[in-house]
């Protein structure tokens, strides 16, 4: 066993891990923030993306001994004290950008790290800056559109329900 | 067709789903935490056909926090269960018992403590396996010689069947002829499957937390399998994350329900990916001889049809959509006067077949569009001129098709012409011919597909109770795992009591809340969920209006829903009643405003549209770019526009990624080659491009909402529309067919093998064994019914 310090979402914690033990197995096991999803074994899905130290990072590609002293934040920690939904996942929610919400956590935390880093975004970078995410449900139209909007951008990737509409 | 009276259908509601799962608050199955729970890790077979000679778990039991671990022969387990049977004698053990059929088929399973601990000691197991012949080529397997799975077949076809007209293409000028391939893709939900089950509760004796579509139809198969009463089983789908088809009590679940009741302590099993990409039904996987015959003016005169379906391991039920849904919508949106469509359907060893985002209809679509995209460049006719001419005409609904079908409503033609529309169409034609002329590294390829597909069908059950603080809980017997309803169908009901949404309470998937349901799959749920709730909340809104009739000293008829969340007297604004008032007076009187109610079973209705994708090709590698991808979808009245979309967008991106990068792959001995994400190609954002959607609203007679399904249709129509602009770009070499997904790879092959003069044909003879089928009687009736029976 070995120890580990570390801050997530504001607070510290400090606990004896197997050294083995993923910073994801960590963060849903240890600490029963079972926000951050698990998506594959294979580091290719995003699914358990967080911030550490403000960069994302997929959660299972870390062994918890290896975030020693890091700060962290997921989903949990993402809305503001009062509870308001961060604008990135305000967006997410204006812009239907999730469905099943199994990818959701991680594409967030994907975007709200892209979003710090890219001081201008257009729809190819945001594409090409969530590649490491994926969704099986919205097609990523909606998510490409949310992450644009928080960026700013009025790329024309089309107005959800409104393309269009003929009656016949 | 209205909706109701209020001011929510037909707008796009945000979704009320939303901040739980935002928030990270979702319920996913494997967040859950019981105290005193066990975990289930499986050891599957790494080899694709063999005889187990031998299982030893002696040192996986030793190992720290193992609770047991078992073989078939350790526990009655009953078979797995199978949403449609195959065949009688196509039955899948549980736990693989005597032999094994496919790799990731389940031998031994592992309780432990935690969930490293089961994982651990299942690395321990030793399992001595005597290799058998395999099988994985779907046509290879109708050769009588192939290696049988069941003795009882005497060999790997499970169904052989000749089906419709003798002689269809008779009376052709012309026929064409291609043999395609719609291959083997895995479902791939973001959280695989997962399962708690709970046989320490009080109130009932097991209680299943399963990521799963239907609730109520997991609960009455668990039940019947270990012989228990189904009152005494409660089965909830909490947040579920993805289905697609695919998602429903398996063989690993009967496994954990079976050893939680032996052990006397909650299970836990969930799904890695590696496991999911073999374990989880695959989807499609046929090969497909279609010939189209012609009149010289391009009028359609027959088609016949042989085609091969892959069961996989054990005979999946998936095998049988070949003779369902692919079979049923083989006319498309067209008058094909003839049609023959023989059938084989076959086990391999194999992941066994399932479901997958549209069952059966993509599979259908796919050949019908393809082959009328060949018919199109033979006859030198524009592919959308031939489809025009010889499409089903608006005023020919309802009708009865030469398959059988019974299409409610559909304007073909109007969807076209707003798809050609939205992506002028003309432009892009000039487009392409100037890149041709210049002769440009990067071709353009323009794909059209008109489809017509087949949703829902059957009945459904609500629940709708006003209590007396005025909230108002509804509920209905489907399902969602990420479609909205929640939202979508307290838009219908808010609706119709005048409320803010917030008002309304949404329940469901819980059968100890929803007393009965047939879940979400089939694209069924708002055309017969919303359809309960709305005719339920009408119920409701009739007895609250008798009411306030009486206690205004009115006629019922005077009565009004005001839209402020009252009941008042029409044109005398001072004399109304909340909800809240008259749900406490009806419960005073003992008639609390509930009401428990089940739609008339309704037929199936038919979504139509047509797509237009723009792809370019890169001449020297043969890399496709979707550019472009226009859709027109027609799900008759729309409820929640943004909601639809959502479903169009999805289903996109599933047609599109098997038209170019999906497919499971197997080598010659069945060892997957494509079992975990690094390797099976689901796209990411970086390969799809944005998506325009627009809607045509052609009400369906059917049901009380007008509505038709979409959580499906885009994926029928986007698979034959971008393979279509794969094909187009290159139709100027003389390439007539690339075979799905068209990677680099075909795509490189068939330009230099146009360069070279080299081109194969597209059509080969079927294998002869396809002649030599019974033709259609009692017994191959009985099985379509049984296909149309569950949809899926
Ligand atoms: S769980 Fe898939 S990348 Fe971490
Ligand atoms: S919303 Fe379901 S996987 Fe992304």
């Amino acid at each position: 066993m070995v120890l580990v310090t570390v801050e997530v979402n504001g607070s510290s914690y400090q606990h004896e891990v197997e050294p083995r033990m993923l910073l994801v197995q960590y963060l849903r096991e240890t600490l029963g923030l079972t926000g951050t999803n698990i998506g594959c074994d294979t580091s290719s899905c995003g699914a358990c993306t967080v911030l550490l130290n403000g960069e994302s990072v997929k959660s299972c590609t870390l062994l918890a001994v290896q975030a020693d002293g890091a700060a962290i934040v997921t989903i949990e920690g993402l809305s503001g004290p009062d509870g308001a939904l961060h604008p990135v996942q305000e967006a997410f929610h204006q812009h239907h950008a999730l469905q099943c919400g199994y990818c959701t956590p991680g594409m967030v935390m994907a975007a709200v790290s892209l979003l710090a880093e890219e001081g201008e975004l257009d729809e190819r970078g945001v594409r090409e800056g969530l590649e490491g995410n994926l969704c099986r449900c919205t097609g990523y139209h909606n998510i490409v559109r949310a992450v644009l909007a928080c960026a700013g951008d009025r790329a024309p990737v089309g107005e959800v329900g409104a393309a269009g509409a003929a009656a016949s | 067709m209205t909706v109701g009276a209020g001011t929510f259908s037909g707008t796009p509601v945000r979704r009320v789903e939303d901040p739980d799962l935002l928030r990270g608050a979702g319920t996913f199955v494997d967040n859950l935490k019981i105290d005193g729970m066990l975990s289930l890790s499986f050891v599957r077979s790494p080899i694709a056909h063999a005889t187990i000679r031998s299982v030893d778990v002696t040192a996986a039991r030793e190992m720290p926090g193992v609770v047991g671990v078992y073989s078939a022969a350790d526990l009655e387990l009953p078979d797995a269960p199978a949403l449609m049977a195959l065949h009688p004698a196509a039955i899948r053990p549980s736990l693989a018992k005597g032999t094994v059929n496919f790799v990731g088929d389940p031998v031994v399973a592992v309780v432990a403590e935690t969930r490293a601990a089961a994982m651990d000691a299942a690395e321990l197991v030793e399992i001595d396996y005597e290799p058998l012949g395999v099988v994985v080529d779907m046509e290879e397997a109708l050769d009588r010689g192939s290696p049988a799975q069941f003795e009882s077949l005497g060999g790997n076809v499970v169904i052989g069947l000749r089906t419709g007209s003798e002689d269809p293409l008779a009376g052709a000028d012309v026929v064409v002829r291609g043999r395609f391939e719609n291959q083997r893709v895995a479902v791939v939900p973001m959280e695989g499957s997962a399962i708690v089950v709970d046989p320490t509760g009080t109130d009932f004796d097991l209680t299943v937390h399963l990521s799963c579509q239907m609730p109520h139809v997991a609960r009455a198969g668990l039940a019947k399998l270990l012989g228990m009463d189904q009152e005494r089983v409660r089965v909830i789908a909490p947040h579920v994350g993805g289905a697609f088809g695919a998602k429903h009590l398996s063989a690993e679940g009967v496994v954990a329900s079976k050893l939680a009741l032996e052990l006397g302590r909650p299970v836990k099993w969930v799904e890695t990916r590696s496991e999911n990409l073999v374990a989880m039904a695959h989807g499609r996987g046929q090969v497909q001889y279609v010939e189209l015959g012609l009149r010289r003016d391009g009028t359609f005169v027959g088609m016949r049809c042989r085609m091969v379906g892959d069961a996989g391991g054990y005979g999946g039920f998936g095998g049988i959509l070949v003779l369902g849904q692919t079979k049923l919508m083989a006319q498309g949106v067209y008058h094909i006067p003839a049609i023959a469509f023989d059938v084989a359907i076959v086990t391999t060893n194999t992941t066994p077949m399932g479901a997958y985002r549209g069952a059966g209809r993509p599979e259908a679509a796919a050949f019908v569009e393809r082959i009328v995209d060949m018919a199109a460049d033979e006859l030198g006719i524009d592919p959308v001129e031939l489809r025009r001419k010889n499409f089903i005409r608006p005023d020919e609904f309802p009708l009865t098709t030469v398959m059988g079908a019974d299409y409610d409503s559909g304007d073909y033609g109007a969807a076209l012409d707003e798809v050609l529309r939205l992506a002028d169409y003309d432009a892009l034609r000039r487009e392409q011919d100037e890149r041709r002329r210049r002769g440009d590294r990067m071709q353009l390829g323009i794909g059209v597909s008109t489809y017509v597909e087949v949703t829902g069908g059957g009945a459904e059950f609500s629940e709708v109770e006003v209590h007396d603080d005025g909230t108002i809980t509804v509920k209905a017997g489907t399902s969602a795992h990420g479609q909205g309803h929640a939202t979508a169908f307290s838009q219908i009901a808010a609706d119709q009591f005048g409320v803010p949404i917030e008002q309304i309470r949404y329940v469901q998937s819980d059968t100890a809340l929803v007393a009965r349901g047939r879940g979400t799959g089939g694209s069924r749920s708002v055309q017969l969920g919303g359809t309960a709730v709305l005719q339920t909340s009408k119920l409701v809104v009739e007895r609250a209006k008798e009411l306030v009739a009486e206690l205004l000293e009115t006629a019922p008829e005077d009565v009004v829903v005001t839209g402020d969340g009252r009941l008042g007297v029409a044109g005398v604004p001072s004399k109304a009643l909340s909800w809240g008032e008259v749900a406490r007076v009806a419960a005073e009187r003992g008639a609390p405003l509930l009401v428990q109610h089940d739609t008339e079973r309704a037929g199936s209705t038919y979504p139509f549209g047509a797509h237009v994708a723009v792809v370019e090709v890169d001449m020297e590698t043969g890399r496709v770019v979707p550019l472009r991808h226009v859709a027109v979808d027609d799900c008759g009245v729309i409820v929640n526009p943004m909601l639809v979309d959502g479903q169009v967008h999805g289903g996109l991106a599933s047609g599109i990624s098997q038209a170019l990068w999906e497919q499971f792959l197997y080598d010659d001995d069945g060892n997957p080659i494509t079992s975990t994400l690094a390797e099976y190609a689901m796209p990411s954002a970086a390969e799809l491009p944005s998506f325009v959607t627009a809607h045509t609203e052609t009400p369906s007679p059917l049901n009380d909402l007008g509505a038709k399904g979409i959580g499906e249709s885009a994926t029928v129509g986007s698979t034959p529309a971008v393979q279509n602009a794969v094909v187009d770009a290159l139709s100027h070499l003389g390439v007539r067919h690339i075979d799905m997904p068209c990677t680099p790879e075909r795509v490189w092959r068939a330009i230099t093998a146009a360069q070279a003069g080299t081109l194969p044909d597209p059509w080969r003879e079927p294998r002869p064994e396809m002649a030599g089928f019974p033709r259609e009687g009692a017994a191959g009736e009985e099985l379509e019914r049984g296909a149309e029976s569950v949809n899926l």
